[in-house]
Formats: C-alpha cells, sequence, structure tokens
C-alpha cells in the first residue's frame, strides 16, 4: 500500500497476510517523491491496582512509530521503521531492511527484519488492535517487536481463493542475558537490552527464523513458525567457557472472520524451549508456554459524526503465559510463574487507521512457588492512530 | 448529535467513570499477609522501608552484578516469598561444625554449601565427612521485636542446668562476634562471648550479620561489611552498596509482626489452654517484651511470638550432627511461632515445618520434637483427637 492513500486495514482480518503487515500500512507520499513516509501513535491513560493497591494515575505515551519507504527501483524497495517507546525511554529501529524481488516466491530480504514468529510480531501496529496492551505471550514469550540482522528469502503465492507464503532468515541470535537478568526468569525479550546485538552475535552462529502461512480468503489465515539457534558465547578467544546452549521457539498462529466480517477472531500460541545448565538456577525455566485468543465484533458499522464508515466494535481477550514450565528439583512439584488475563473493551473506530478504545484487563500473577495469585487490574482509555 | 452517537459517548464515558473502584481487586485481609510495615513509621522511616522493600523483593542478581559465581539463590525475596517462610527448592546446606570446638571444614568451602553456579561454572559439592544439616529459610516477620528483647529478658528464661527440675533447660548460644557487628547496649557477655538470637542455632548475632551473610553465602555478593567472594577466597571490591545493606536491615527491623486470626473463637481458646497445659509454652514462650528501641512501635512492647531464643536439646531424631557457635548438634533455637498458619501461603500451598522443611504438618511437626520437648510431644499423643484437633487450629491461628 505505498502510497496509496490514508487508510490501512482497520484489523488483521482482511487481505494480506500477516507476513504482509510490513508494508501493508497506510504512508503519505508526495507526487514528485520516490519516499512515503508514515507512522503511528500510541497513547493511553492508566489506572491500575494490585492488591487493593493503586498504582499512581498515569497518561502514558507508550509509541510514535516512524515508518520510511521508497521503491528504489523496479523490484526493489525499501522500508524503516524507527520506535519511540515510552516516550523517549526506548528508541528501536524496529525494522530496515531492503526486499529485491526475483520472483513473487522469491524475494531477497536483508538487513534489519522483523523475526516471522508468531503473527503478532510483524502485525503489531497499535491502530490495528483493539487492546492497549500488547498480549503477555507476544510480548513476554515471544518478545514483540523481536527485530535482527540478518537476511533471507520470502514469497508468496495465489491459488484461485488460496494464498500461499513462506518467509525464512538466518539473522544473529540471541545472548545469555535469557537466562541472566533482573527478572529472574528465563526471558528472551531480555537479550533486546544488548546494545551492540545488531553488530555482534555471542554464539557465533545463525539463528534460523522461518514461517509457513497459509490463508483462505474466505475463511482465515493460519501460520506455523519457528525460531531454532544458540544463544550463548561456549568459547572466547578460543577458550571454551560454556557448553553450547540452544533456544528454540515454536508458534502457531490463526485468525479468521465471519458473519460479512463482523466477527473476528484471531490467536497465537507459542512454546519456548531453552538449554540451561543443570546446576543454575530453577528460577529460570527451560520452557515457557503462552497464548492469547481475541473475538472482535463490530456492533455498529454506520455514519458517524461524519465518518462514513465508522464502526464500534466490542472486544474480549483470554490469554495466559507460564515462565517457567518445570518441576522443583527438591520436590518435583510443579514450578508456578504465571499469569493469566481476561481483558474486555469497546472501541470506536472513526476510520480504519484510529482507534478510540477503552479497556478493562484483570489478571492473576502465581509466583515460582505457587502460592496464592496476585489480583490486578488495569482501566485504560486509548488512542492510537496512523498518520 | 445523533441518539445512537450520544449512547455510545455514554456508554464510553461511562464504563471509564463508574468502573473505577468497583471493577479493582479489594486489598486482602490485613491478617494473611505477613508483609508490611509496624504502625508509626515517621514518614522517613517509611521511605527507609520502601527503599529496603525494593532491595530485599526486586535486587535480582546477575553475573553482570555479582551473582555467585557459586551461589544458593539469586536474590533476597527468591528465599522469602512475601516474607514468609521459604520452600525447599531455596533450602541452603550448612556444613562443617560436629561441636562446640568450632568449624573445621572452613578451608574446604564451610560453613556453607553454595550448591548452584552460574554457566561455565561448577556449583560447591559437600565434602566427603562433613558433619552438616539443611536449613529452609525462615519467615522475616516481626524479626524488629525479636532484635529488641534485651539480652536480660532472654537470660531470665535461661535454665542451663535445669534448676527448676521441669525438664527443660534453655540456654543462649554464646557466639563470637562478628567483627563488623556492635554490640546492643543491653549486651551481656560471657567470657568474651554473645548471645546470638538469629538462625536456626541462634548462631547470628544481629539482622546487619544476617543480611551480611545472606548476601555473602547465599548469593555470592561481597560487601563492605563480608568483603571476601566465597568461592575465590579473595578480597574484592563491594558488590552491593552499603546502603542497600542498611535499607533491608531496617526493612526486616519493622516488618509487622503477624496478625493472629480468630484469637477469640472458643477452638483455638481451647487449644492455647491445651498448649499451656502440656508444657509446650515452656520453650515456646508465648510473650516477650523488647527494650528501648529507635523505632516507636518496636520499643518497650510485648509481643507474642511464642519463643524463648533460647537452645533446647531436640533429642536425637533432629540431631543432624552439625551445630553452630557453641551449641550441640541436638540443640535448636526454640523457632517463633507466629505466622505459623500462613506458612502455606509462602511455601506454594503446602507446609514444609522444622530447621529442614521434613514434617508436612503441624501434627507431624510436634510428633518429631524430642529430648526436652519428649514429655510435651507424649502429652501431646495422649490427648484426644478433638484436643489435638483445636491444639492444632490454635497453632494455626497464629
Amino acid at each position: 500500500m505505498i502510497g496509496s492513500g490514508l487508510h490501512a486495514q482497520s484489523d488483521t482480518s482482511a487481505g494480506p497476510l500477516n507476513m504482509d503487515a510490513v508494508y501493508s500500512r497506510p504512508f503519505l507520499m508526495g507526487n514528485t517523491s520516490t519516499v512515503a513516509i508514515g507512522g503511528y501513535i500510541e497513547v493511553n491513560t492508566q489506572h491500575a491496582s494490585s492488591l487493593g493497591v493503586h498504582a499512581p494515575f498515569a497518561f502514558q505515551m507508550r509509541r510514535t512509530t516512524l515508518f520510511a519507504s521508497s521503491t528504489v527501483a523496479p523490484r526493489i524497495k525499501f522500508l524503516l521503521e524507527l520506535e519511540f517507546e515510552n516516550g523517549v525511554e526506548e528508541i528501536n529501529l524496529e525494522y530496515t531492511a531492503v526486499d529485491i524481488e526475483f520472483d513473487r516466491m522469491l524475494t531477497m530480504r536483508a538487513g534489519i527484519v522483523m523475526n516471522p514468529i508468531g503473527a503478532f510480531n510483524q502485525n503489531h501496529d497499535g491502530p490495528k488492535w483493539e487492546f492497549v496492551d500488547r498480549p503477555l505471550s507476544a510480548t513476554t514469550i515471544i518478545p514483540s517487536t523481536l527485530s535482527s540482522v540478518g537476511m533471507g528469502l520470502h514469497g508468496k503465492r495465489n491459488e484461485g481463493d488460496w494464498v500461499f507464503g513462506y518467509e525464512a532468515y538466518l539473522t544473529n541470535g540471541f545472548n545469555d542475558m535469557i537466562i541472566d537478568n533482573e527478572d529472574g526468569r528465563t526471558s528472551l525479550a531480555a537479550a533486546k537490552q544488548d546494545p551492540l546485538r545488531y553488530v555482534q552475535n555471542p554464539s557465533g552462529s545463525a539463528m534460523f527464523s522461518g514461517k509457513l502461512a497459509v490463508r483462505n480468503r474466505s475463511v482465515g489465515e493460519i501460520g506455523l513458525s519457528a525460531m531454532l539457534g544458540n544463544y550463548n558465547a561456549s568459547d572466547v578467544d578460543g577458550l571454551a567457557v560454556d557448553d553450547i546452549r540452544s533456544v528454540s521457539v515454536l508458534a502457531i498462529d490463526a485468525n479468521a472472520s465471519m458473519f460479512n466480517d463482523r466477527i473476528h477472531i484471531q490467536g497465537e500460541l507459542s512454546k519456548v524451549f531453552v538449554d540451561i545448565p543443570e546446576s543454575y538456577s530453577q528460577s529460570y525455566g527451560s520452557q515457557q508456554f503462552g497464548g492469547y485468543v481475541d473475538v472482535i465484533a463490530t456492533i455498529l458499522e454506520t455514519k458517524m459524526f461524519e465518518w462514513e464508515n465508522a464502526k464500534v466494535n466490542v472486544s474480549v481477550r483470554g490469554e495466559y503465559v507460564d515462565y517457567n514450565q518445570d518441576t522443583f528439583r527438591e520436590t518435583g512439584g510443579a514450578i508456578g510463574d504465571s499469569i493469566w488475563s481476561f481483558t474486555t473493551g469497546i472501541s470506536l473506530r472513526p476510520v480504519g487507521t484510529t482507534i478510540i478504545r477503552v479497556n478493562y484487563r484483570y489478571q492473576e500473577q502465581t509466583d515460582l512457588l505457587g502460592n496464592p495469585p496476585i489480583a490486578s487490574a488495569f482501566l485504560q482509555l486509548g488512542l492510537s492512530t496512523y498518520f | 448529535m445523533k441518539y445512537y452517537e450520544q449512547v455510545i459517548l455514554a456508554l464510553t464515558l461511562g464504563t471509564i467513570v463508574t468502573a473505577c473502584d468497583a471493577v479493582f481487586p479489594s486489598a486482602p485481609q490485613e491478617d494473611q499477609l505477613l508483609d508490611g510495615p509496624v504502625a508509626g513509621l515517621t514518614t522517613s522511616q517509611a521511605r527507609m522501608f520502601l527503599r529496603g522493600d525494593v532491595a530485599f523483593n526486586d535486587l535480582i542478581f546477575t553475573t553482570q552484578t555479582g551473582l555467585g559465581p557459586t551461589f544458593v539463590s539469586n536474590s533476597c525475596g527468591s528465599c522469602h516469598a512475601g516474607d514468609g517462610k521459604g520452600h525447599p527448592s531455596t533450602s541452603l546446606v550448612r556444613f562443617g561444625q560436629r561441636d562446640e570446638s568450632g568449624n573445621t571444614f572452613l578451608n574446604l568451602g564451610g560453613p556453607q554449601l553454595q550448591n548452584r553456579s552460574i554457566p561455565g561454572f561448577t556449583p560447591e559439592v559437600l565434602p566427603a565427612g562433613a558433619p552438616h544439616a539443611t536449613f529452609l529459610p525462615p519467615a522475616n516477620t516481626g524479626l524488629g521485636y525479636l532484635d529488641y528483647v534485651t539480652d536480660a529478658s532472654i537470660l531470665a528464661n535461661a535454665d542451663p542446668n535445669d534448676d527448676d527440675g521441669d525438664g527443660i533447660s534453655g540456654r543462649p548460644n554464646w557466639i563470637t562476634l562478628a567483627p563488623f557487628v556492635t554490640t546492643r547496649s543491653s549486651a551481656e557477655m560471657q567470657g568474651g562471648l554473645v548471645i546470638g538470637r538469629y538462625g536456626k542455632k541462634a548462631s547470628t548475632y544481629d539482622l546487619l550479620q544476617q543480611t551480611v551473610n545472606a548476601f555473602s553465602q547465599d548469593i555470592g555478593i561481597a560487601s563492605e561489611f563480608a568483603p571476601i567472594d566465597v568461592f575465590s577466597g579473595l578480597a574484592i571490591e563491594p558488590e552491593v552498596a552499603t546502603q542497600s545493606i542498611h535499607d533491608i536491615v531496617f526493612y526486616l527491623q519493622t516488618l509487622k509482626s503477624p496478625i493472629q486470626r480468630t484469637p477469640s473463637d472458643p477452638t483455638v481458646l481451647s487449644g492455647k489452654k491445651t498448649f499451656m497445659e502440656i508444657g509446650c509454652a515452656a520453650c515456646h514462650v508465648p510473650t516477650l517484651k523488647t527494650g528501648p528501641a529507635p523505632v516507636a512501635a518496636l520499643a518497650n512492647t510485648e509481643f507474642q511470638a511464642y519463643t524463648d531464643l533460647l537452645l533446647h536439646d531436640m533429642g536425637n531424631g533432629l540431631d543432624d550432627g552439625y551445630t553452630e557457635g557453641t551449641a550441640t548438634s541436638s540443640e535448636w533455637k526454640t523457632p517463633a511461632l507466629w505466622g505459623l498458619g500462613l506458612s502455606s501461603r509462602s511455601q506454594g500451598g503446602q507446609v514444609f515445618l522444622l530447621h529442614d522443611g521434613r514434617a508436612r504438618s503441624i501434627d507431624e511437626a510436634i510428633r518429631l520434637h524430642g529430648g526436652e520437648a519428649l514429655k510435651s510431644r507424649n502429652h501431646y499423643e495422649a490427648l484426644q483427637a478433638g484436643e489435638r484437633n483445636a491444639l492444632i487450629t490454635f497453632l494455626e491461628s497464629l
């Protein structure tokens, strides 16, 4: 949709595969320029309470994201995504890569790419979602937005109502912060704290990220994806300092629309396997699991406040993450460290690219030992729009 | 504005406004929690408490911040969830001392086993033939009250030669003062030794020593007070700020005491009566009193911890062959019973009692008492089932 106007898809249900999301955004382009720019913002209120104690009410500027893209030449295009998160707390190059299309089934991509794992990681723009908070499993199991420097291939093929797509990249991998961090739990997200991850690769071996996706235009899409690699430096200056340790992530995602696109369902399951030293702290789990399901229903679609096709949606999300699926060596009992959460929301979409949303989220978090959970709730009013 | 537009706006705004307090989870009952400060902290004391809370519960050490390289756990909070009793997964092993003559395994890694290690390192292994015992992390609750009991008060309950002939002969653990510790104004000394009051064997003098030792022996973190790295045996730069240690000590000192649940319940009262009658209170002394203290809530106050802070011979069944200070291997400090009924809330829905968690219920823990407590145990076993249940109900109310 480069240069095609102001409106992007309002959700992930229609048209392209999740893998197309990176280019399926609204851009502005001048008549004489080959460079298009765009972006989105996410701002919200945060009213939270845990164990009966209210956190200070706050306004949150969660994201300001800038896109720039250009068609360098026929079959050669470039896109950049620069994100300012929590104001200016984090400034990340989430994507900067060039695509060279030899064939629809064979496009080479190189640069900082979004690893094709699950759906949310590549299709995460705030205006597309009915919820202020990103899914727990898509932020704390799969650390969206997860980008890595590398290169690979992707392609897509249409057959009648069917669309088939694939992606396969080799990139830099994680680092040992995934099992050595101040969260005290296995966390793929912790690897993102290494500022050198775009120029160094601790394990010295490339990580594979790949995805297969198929979509039926009248039913929906399903995707299977994986990341496989090593995460630690097993030797330094030729000296062995540790065993080689692996990390693997498997994910399945799906979405479907029904009743003339008035009901949309989407979800994702992910599983992480990490090789952890036997003698290490048990707070770092060797297996993690998480997932979410969203159901979004359009309850009103009409002209409203002079917006021709404004929509009012109601939505629910159920989600669960288990950060440590191991068992205690001493007792054989299951290790806790899990969260389940339920979110409900109502949203107004004046246009497809803009959303005003009210969410209520309730969660219960269980600690490592499985003690009585801590109940928390969040009430949020958020606005997100492409620009 | 059209009707449906008004409805949407009203619905949205109504959700925001009316949903506020009603939809937020309520606070648990105060008597169900062990964490939280004593009442009456000044604002400056409250700030110190909060700093200590963060350092205790949120400061998780990594290899970058000094963890290990051999260790038992990576944070204070991981061993004391909710400031309650710990779980076998974070129990620790002490080794090397068979009797009062001292630890003979200090050159082999004693007195504590660091049974975990960061990647690339090998954890410590228990030396062959080393006497040892497993210690479960204790609850932190009410530690400040115990801190300000005067030595004279502790000695008042001691009866080392059983002069009163009741079969109970509590005595203090006379220990060597750690070089960085300052004696209390109330300190009583005997042959250059002072009275220990913390730890399973009462081998620790105060909360500063307890905190510094935990950083060093449990987490492998060197401090200004204990600069020797437990792995290398070399003095290294402090890996934790001295201020953080002081904050944690203050936090531990000012944690509230557990609140007894249903103290007026007839079954609880009946169980308490039995507790007194069969002699449990001879060691688990219901009430102690603090002396002067810098925190108003802790000063000159009676509290119900159910301990005498003294050592008692608990018999062969609980004699692991390891000891500390001048205690014998069969002697253990009377553990405080307050908070006992909340153990399952910090031990993952189960209970692991006695020094190493071997008892899986209060009943089992009582039946494992021996030595000086044998007479009381026999009385307990001779009780009618209803009387035993009432006694346990009383203990669970603490």
